[in-house]
């Protein structure tokens, strides 16, 4: 008798509990991972995680590859078929929030305090998005080729001039020793073009856009401190410093590596190769600064709440449980990106004190500016790369700056100002 | 005078020739086999034989590691299943449909066929790419019978995959331009043996059309096996996707080349299998029909 009524208070707790997990409201995330199984297996643990620690929502994940993700994000918004929780690319956001595809997150006070500004993603004054990593560009070079030419390591605090830095490339390109004093990665079409090269422009005084108003790129692109900046550009191709536009995707990769090329442009997320390659010889030096300061681009892939979601509040509660230090840590030491907290990068295998990777986070902390925060940054990254592959091939500085400038205003001009007040 | 006798010359010519056509076969084979060697080195050496004759060659160090890495990112099999099952399904389907199609322009008599016929063909010129969102906004507000009854909206299904790739008017062209010269005497002896429509269609018609069906069926197969847009605009779970979707899996942040490589080749064998199988009849119904590849 006792071992029934035992047995039927396990069964009526079983069903208790069965009802409890079959009661928690589903969550639908979409991630632009697919294909890579470290970061699906970090995200299902933070998921799995979610689900088991709480017991009113579950979250879903579905994964989409990242080349095509926001295709598969605009399509869905186009058929009222979005998930609750999304992450995008950090420049793609506004556009997103702009569009309706996305609402404000709705984090607990200070959630953010510690976080890297780039991994935050701002729009019209909320916070739409929150990354767990941030991504940074530095130059790669061998101290040993720096000694052996007598050149100084540069640092956050003193960076390498721009006049500085130009005379280097001479010098190491007089050298015969390398194809190309500099590789800056012109293979990389797309997005690299304004991520890695709108922040020579700013360090130059220049950018893509009057960011005080959004409205316009006029004097600011095709300023003289643009000018400057373009022609500086071309004569890294004029006299041969580095690979054009023509470059080969196979040397982008390799030159670095095989010491073709002796000073590199960069993401962090090439470090562990190059590590790899060099060992304790890679330095990872900061930016030159050309006269307005050393800039590198910020924010990479973060998450956010769609407009369609039912449940925000839920979305925002897993959200800020992925911001804990120790999943910011795993993604890190899972795929090398930079952690968004400095507490997290204290525990991280690469960025904490004496890591390999330690000198990113510096970068990310001190350099970071992110792409101008627009909806119209989508079609302003196309005509900044065209431009300067244009400028890259021989074309007229002041004539391509002032055709990108008008492009762009007009642009603006079409979408009533982008929400900015014109 | 020195000169070349008539058989030297032959020979001289017959060796152009030759080297000719070796030339213009290199230059279809070299990518192919590119791809397949590149499949067997990893990522750096594939990138610094790229430059070179090397890159055709099994040298360095080769293994199958891209392949075993590649089925391990991928869900390859799931993936082929998808795109075997929403390939063979729509082929089929869309010989037996736009065949029918065709039949009914090129012998039946009803008001209007002229009509509709140039209408169908004025279709070539609209690309899939143009149609593309205003037949999403179709297939999510259509109606379906499932498991839980009747639900609205095709989205993540086989069927938004083949049904709206049935209706093809290039195949119906095909068929028609095929049926249409085919002796008028044909038709008219097995209606005065009292063959019906039908009989006709399925007896008399189909049974000769062989190098038609595998036309069509090349075409279609090709464009159902290398779907791209419509599966990333419509299939959101990883089990329905096709396995041209899966290619982009590869390219992250580092791009895994080798494996790119390797998937490609998994991916290309099919198509190769499919051609071969057929080329027999593709090749006489393009001579014969004057169709271009």
């Amino acid at each position: 008798m006792k071992k029934a009524a035992s047995l039927l208070v396990l069964a009526i707790m079983l069903v208790a509990f069965s009802g409890l997990a079959s009661a928690q409201t589903e969550l639908s995330l979409w991630y632009h991972g697919a294909g890579n199984e470290t970061e699906r297996s970090i995200l299902l643990g933070i998921i799995d995680d979610f689900n088991a620690l709480q017991s009113d929502y579950a979250v879903v994940l579905e994964e989409f590859p990242q080349e095509s993700y926001n295709s598969s994000i605009v399509a869905a918004a186009l058929a009222g078929d979005l998930p609750d929780i999304i992450d995008v690319d950090g420049p793609v956001m506004p556009g997103w929030a702009w569009a309706g595809y996305m609402v404000p997150l709705n984090l607990s006070e200070g959630a953010l305090d510690d976080f890297l500004p780039g991994a935050i993603g701002t729009w019209n004054g909320d916070v739409y998005s929150v990354g767990l990593w941030d991504a940074a560009v530095a130059l790669l070079a061998l101290e040993s080729t720096l000694d052996a030419h007598g050149i100084r390591v540069p640092t956050l605090d003193a960076p390498w001039t721009g006049e500085e830095f130009d005379d280097i490339l001479e010098q190491l390109q007089a050298t015969g020793d390398y194809e190309y004093a500099l590789d800056l990665g012109m293979a990389w079409t797309g997005e690299w073009y304004p991520y890695a090269f709108s922040p020579l422009l700013q360090s130059f005084g220049g950018d893509m856009i009057d960011r005080d108003t959004y409205l316009s790129a006029e004097g600011v692109l095709n300023g003289d401190e643009a000018v400057a900046f373009g022609e500086w550009w071309q004569s890294l191709f004029e006299r041969g410093l580095a690979a054009g536009t023509s470059q080969d995707g196979a040397d982008r990769e390799t030159c670095f590596i095989d010491q073709t090329c002796a000073v590199q442009w960069n993401g962090n997320w090439a470090g562990l190769g190059a590590l790899e390659a060099h060992g304790d010889d890679l330095l990872f030096l900061p930016a030159p600064d050309f006269g307005a300061g050393s800039t590198i681009g910020a924010a990479s892939w973060q998450f956010g709440i769609s407009s369609a979601s039912e449940n925000p509040e839920g979305a925002s509660a897993f959200i800020e449980f992925a911001i804990q230090d120790e999943y910011l840590a795993a993604f890190s030491d899972g795929i090398g990106l930079i952690p968004a907290t400095s507490s997290a990068a204290a525990i991280s295998e690469y960025y904490s004190e004496g890591g390999p990777l330690e000198v990113f986070y510096g970068l990310s902390n001190e350099q970071a500016l992110v792409r101008p925060v627009t909806p119209g940054y989508a079609t302003m990254a196309l005509i900044f790369e065209k431009a300067l592959a244009d400028i890259a091939n021989g074309a007229d500085v002041l004539d391509t700056l002032d055709a990108a400038v008008d492009e762009i205003d007009q642009d603006i001009e079409d979408n009533g100002g982008y929400g900015f007040e014109m | 005078m020195n000169t070349m006798s008539f058989e030297t010359r032959q020979n001289l010519l017959t060796g152009l020739r030759y080297a000719l056509l070796i030339l213009i076969a290199a230059i279809f084979i070299f990518p192919i086999l590119f791809m397949v060697m590149s499949s067997l080195k990893p990522d750096l050496q594939l990138l610094r034989d790229s430059a070179s004759l090397r890159a055709f060659l099994p040298v360095g160090d080769i293994s199958l590691d891209n392949y075993a890495d590649a089925f391990e990112r991928v869900p390859m099999l799931q993936f082929a299943f998808n795109s075997v099952f929403t390939t063979a399904v729509s082929v089929g389907a869309s010989l037996w449909l736009n065949s029918m199609a065709a039949f009914s322009f090129a012998f039946l008599k009803w008001r209007g066929k002229t009509i509709v016929l140039s209408l169908i063909i004025a279709t070539f010129i609209v690309p899939f790419e143009v149609i593309a969102i205003p037949l999403l906004l179709v297939v999510n507000n259509l109606p379906w019978i499932g498991a839980g009854g009747i639900e609205i909206g095709w989205l993540n299904t086989y069927h938004v995959q083949i049904i709206p790739f049935i209706a093809d008017s290039l195949g119906i062209f095909l068929f028609y331009q095929y049926f249409r010269d085919l002796p008028e005497e044909l038709i008219e002896a097995a209606r005065i043996d009292g063959a019906s429509i039908w009989q006709i269609y399925a007896r008399i018609i189909m049974p000769i059309a062989g190098p038609i069906l595998a036309t069509v069926a090349i075409l279609k197969f090709l464009v159902m096996w290398n779907a791209y847009i419509w599966p990333l605009m419509t299939i959101r779970s990883e089990e329905l996707r096709p396995i041209m979707v899966g290619l982009q899996y590869f390219f992250q942040l580092n791009t895994a080349w080798g494996e790119i490589m390797a998937y490609l080749s998994v991916v290309t064998i099919p198509v190769l299998i499919f051609y071969l199988a057929l080329q027999r009849a593709f090749i006489e119904s393009i001579a014969t029909s004057g169709i271009k590849g």
